[in-house]
């Protein structure tokens, strides 16, 4: 155990941080959702999404801290690195939007962590598939919830259904990003992503039907934050999120 | 404006395998599909259940709070209803 750290590679914890960064940040977004859902029980269950995917990047800091040994923990990775120290992939930085355009965000991206987590679950490192292992349990409620929503909404009113198709042609091209090709994939912590597209496609199309909506054609827009280069948005997002450490360095609640 | 709810559920949950459920509170659903979420959701966030129950709050038939005493009252002189009245021989255990 102590060896195969040793020699990880710095792309070993590149990507960790991708998927760590990627549940961090969505994490925090559906934290902005806390007191303001449409009832009180949505309120509450995307507040349950929300912990479920810090802890989920908790336990990936926690471990790549550990492959790293540079002495860096969970508070180092989410509140010491700026913007494009951060590998996130785009569409969880996004602005919320309204609930639709939250709910497909979820959708889509918590879908592509299934294929993820259940990838990684035959990972050689026994820490992180573990990790994949408890995780996966978390997506699938988190898969399950944003499903039946997608299906609600877009098979509901004349609003809620041109609401969410709006959301799914915003949101859509920015999922190419999960599969897009890059050198870190060669990483022996698991498997490439471009592996997963057809899973993921698999996974998501049923439901988009079911809810009557239309997947939009394929543009040659790719976002690109799992490279550290982000939209606009995650500067603020950092700014709000990380301004305790930031203001009062290594200060403790 | 129009404001419509969703109807309420009433929301039991079995804490342990073996124990009842219990009713700890409720919740407002669509469905009954939903009304389980929510109430996942809601009630088991401290690994409070193993399993949940939801029943719409209008489906159920409760007595009457201004029929208290005819309804209960009666059995308040009656303590010999209880085993505890009885003495028991010494060779019954775990009564």
């Amino acid at each position: 155990m102590v060896a195969s750290i040793s020699v990880a590679s710095e792309a070993h914890l590149e990507y960790v941080l991708r998927i760590a960064d990627s549940s961090l940040i969505l994490g925090h977004r559906l934290s902005e959702w806390c007191g303001h859902g449409p009832v009180l029980e949505e309120d509450i269950a995307l507040t349950n999404v929300a912990l479920d995917l810090i802890g989920q990047a908790r336990s990936l800091y926690a471990y790549g801290g550990a492959l790293e040994s540079k002495g860096r923990g969970e508070d180092q990775f989410a509140f010491e690195r700026n913007e494009s120290e951060f590998r996130n992939v785009t569409i969880v930085e996004l602005p919320n939007g309204d609930y639709g355009f939250t709910i497909m965000r979820n959708f889509l991206f918590t879908a592509f962590q299934g294929e993820l987590w259940a990838a990684l679950q035959g990972s050689a490192e026994s820490q992180l598939s573990e990790i994949a292992r408890k995780s996966l349990t978390e997506t699938r409620y988190h898969v399950q919830h944003a499903s039946d929503w997608v299906i609600r909404l877009g098979d509901g009113t004349d609003e809620s259904h041109a609401r969410m198709q709006r959301a799914l042609d915003a949101l859509w091209p920015y999922t190419a990003e999960f599969f897009s090709a890059s050198e870190i994939d060669d990483a022996d912590a698991g498997p490439a992503w471009s592996m997963l597209e057809s899973g993921w496609l698999s996974a998501v199309r049923p439901v988009l039907d079911v809810a009557t909506l239309q997947i939009p054609a394929p543009t040659s827009f790719l976002s690109r934050g799992k490279e550290g280069i982000h939209s606009e948005h995650l500067t603020a997002l950092l700014a709000e999120m990380q301004y305790l450490q930031r203001a009062y360095p290594n200060c403790g609640w | 404006m129009d404001r419509k709810e969703w109807p309420l559920w009433e929301v039991f949950i079995r804490s342990r395998n073996g124990l009842d459920h219990k009713h700890c509170g409720s919740v407002h659903a669509a469905d009954a599909s939903m009304a389980l979420k929510n109430a996942r959701d809601v009630f088991t966030r401290r690994m409070e259940g193993v399993s949940v129950w939801v029943v719409r709050a209008g489906d159920i038939v409760a007595s009457d709070p201004d029929a208290k005493p005819e309804m209960f009252d009666p059995a308040e002189d009656k303590i010999y209803r209880h085993p505890t009245f009885y003495t028991l021989p010494d060779e019954v255990n775990h009564m």
